[in-house]
């Protein structure tokens, strides 16, 4: 801050403050030549004025006000660029970017004059990160069977991803069941990490691409009806069949199966993500299909993904 | 004329004269520095310009009070940077006029909402918040599917922001001159998330 806003922001502070001490004084001074206690001299309704002098205990609440205020100014920042006596501050507000707000935290912490939301976080940090350190240190395999994990994970998943999979991880038409055991991206322990940490981008394009006539997606939806093993119309499939051979079974696989790598869905294990009517079946044929996952790797750290994909392997593998 | 308060309570005028004097102190001292750091009228780096659609989008979350409800302003609190990201700086808020930073939270603070969800989470649950959050009591926006964007106006919202930057020059004249057509046809709904989505992405 330049001298110049200093001196703007100092003086007036400083003159509000003085002033009110020097008009308190002057008015507890009798000058209007009337006696304390005797009228003003001004009348209405029968109402009278008289010259009574400022109650005690309210000017003695003034003065307390201006001093507890001086003392205030001394301790803390508040006159321009004076720090304090204390050097209080709440963060690092004039950080510009990640790292800067990184390097200013450990410029504090050499100085030792931390700011007030770091000297919190560094409490919180010395209490959990050894927490979290040792969980990240255990392999998922032994994470999974460590019960007070899995509800650090429970919490940490309410929290970030209870938005698009539930609260019960049951998900929603177009935001995957997480509790069912069906999986898209494959269900191992490093699939589902994986999942979290990179995200995942799924796209089917309208009809996955293939050369198909819109006078075959009846016959295709009835062929996806089939692999899924319900009740469904021969002929009609029969001719979807040769639609699916079209090259649906490049990502679908030939048995219908899907393929996790490039998160096909199976077409056989009765999990709908988009509905399982045959209208929702068709529509997804005709329109193609997006699901995208965002990646947690930044906003989370590996930490607490790494519990997080043990809560949600657990919800399907009790 | 004698000057003494008898003056001042009887004549209303020089009476409100004298209280405004004595209370633009307060603003002057504490408002006015601000207009004039660094740190409160700079972008911090990494901030990318609006593009057109998002200003659109930006406009729509005005029309529609998303601010009532949602603050974007991370307070320095280690409650608040765990769920949201990293605490809001000034430099964030440098091309928000009127600035979005909400005074209450019925909904979840969405100053670093960008990325989070999937475009796809924040159609549907704009449509019907109840179809991805069954315990959500936000308000459905049915109507931004329905609703098409013209464009008309992009252009000179985009010269009005570029005010803003400390070049006066935000925007290239291509970008400018396809502000219309980046906007034309679009649904507000394309508009807001394209927005949302935008935002908070220079710290995290």
């Amino acid at each position: 801050m330049s001298n110049f806003w200093n001196i703007w922001i100092i003086v007036p502070t400083l003159l509000v403050i003085f002033g009110c001490v020097f008009i308190l004084i002057a008015c507890s001074k009798n000058n209007t030549g009337i006696d304390e206690g005797k009228s003003m001299g001004h009348s209405f309704d029968g109402i009278e004025e008289l010259n009574n002098p400022l109650p005690k205990w309210w000017s003695y609440m003034f003065y307390v006000t201006i001093v507890f205020g001086l003392i205030y100014l001394a301790l803390y920042p508040g006159l321009g660029s004076y720090k304090g006596l204390f050097g209080w501050t709440s963060s690092n507000q004039s950080v510009v970017s990640n790292e800067d707000s990184k390097a200013a935290v450990e410029a504090a912490k050499a100085e030792d004059r931390l700011s007030q939301y770091d000297r919190e976080v560094a409490k919180a940090d010395a209490k959990y990160k050894p927490i979290f350190a040792a969980y990240l240190a255990t392999p998922l395999e032994e994470l999974v069977k460590d019960k007070e994990a899995l509800k650090v994970g429970g919490r940490l998943f309410l929290q970030n991803c209870s938005q698009c999979h539930g609260s019960d991880a049951r998900g929603s038409i177009g935001f995957p069941n997480l509790a069912d055991g069906n999986w898209l991206y494959g269900g191992e322990l490093a699939d589902i990490k994986k999942s979290i940490m990179d995200g995942r981008n799924g796209m089917m394009p309208p009809k996955g691409g293939l050369p198909i006539d819109d006078s075959e997606l009846k016959g295709l939806t009835e062929y996806v009806v089939k692999l899924s093993g319900r009740e469904h119309d021969a002929a009609l499939a029969a001719q979807g069949q040769g639609s699916y051979m079209k090259g649906c079974f490049a990502c679908h696989g030939m048995d219908g199966s899907g393929n996790k790598f490039m998160g096909a869905p199976n077409l056989t294990d009765g999990a709908w993500l988009y509905g399982s009517h045959r209208d929702d079946i068709e529509a997804s044929i005709k329109n193609g299909r997006t699901g995208m996952m965002p990646a947690w790797k930044e906003i989370l750290g590996e930490e607490k993904v790494h519990v997080i994909s043990a809560y949600v392997y657990s919800l399907s593998n009790k | 004329m004698k000057f003494n308060h008898e003056l001042i309570e009887k004549n209303i005028g020089l009476l409100g004269i004298f209280t405004v004097i004595a209370i633009s102190f307060g603003g002057l001292v504490q408002i006015t520095p601000l207009l004039f750091q660094k740190d409160t009228t700079q972008p911090i780096e990494g901030m990318i310009p609006y593009t057109a659609l998002q200003i659109e989008g930006r406009d729509i979350y005005v029309r529609e009070g998303c601010y009532n409800c949602h603050s974007q302003m991370i307070r320095p609190l280690r409650a608040e940077t765990e769920r949201y990201g990293h605490y809001s700086v000034a430099g964030e808020s440098v091309w928000d006029h009127p600035f979005q930073w909400g005074s209450k939270r019925t909904g979840p603070d969405l100053a670093r909402v960008g990325g989070r969800y999937s475009d796809k989470w924040h159609e549907v649950h704009l449509i019907d918040p109840r179809a991805v959050v069954p315990q959500s009591n936000m308000p459905a926006y049915p109507w931004l599917m329905e609703n098409t964007l013209n464009g008309e106006l992009t252009r000179n919202k985009m010269e009005i922001l570029s005010n803003f930057h400390p070049t006066h020059n935000m925007y290239s004249e291509e970008e400018l001159a396809g502000a219309k057509k980046a906007v034309d046809g679009k649904t507000e709904m394309e508009a807001l998330i394209a927005y949302l989505q935008s935002l908070g992405h220079a710290l995290r």
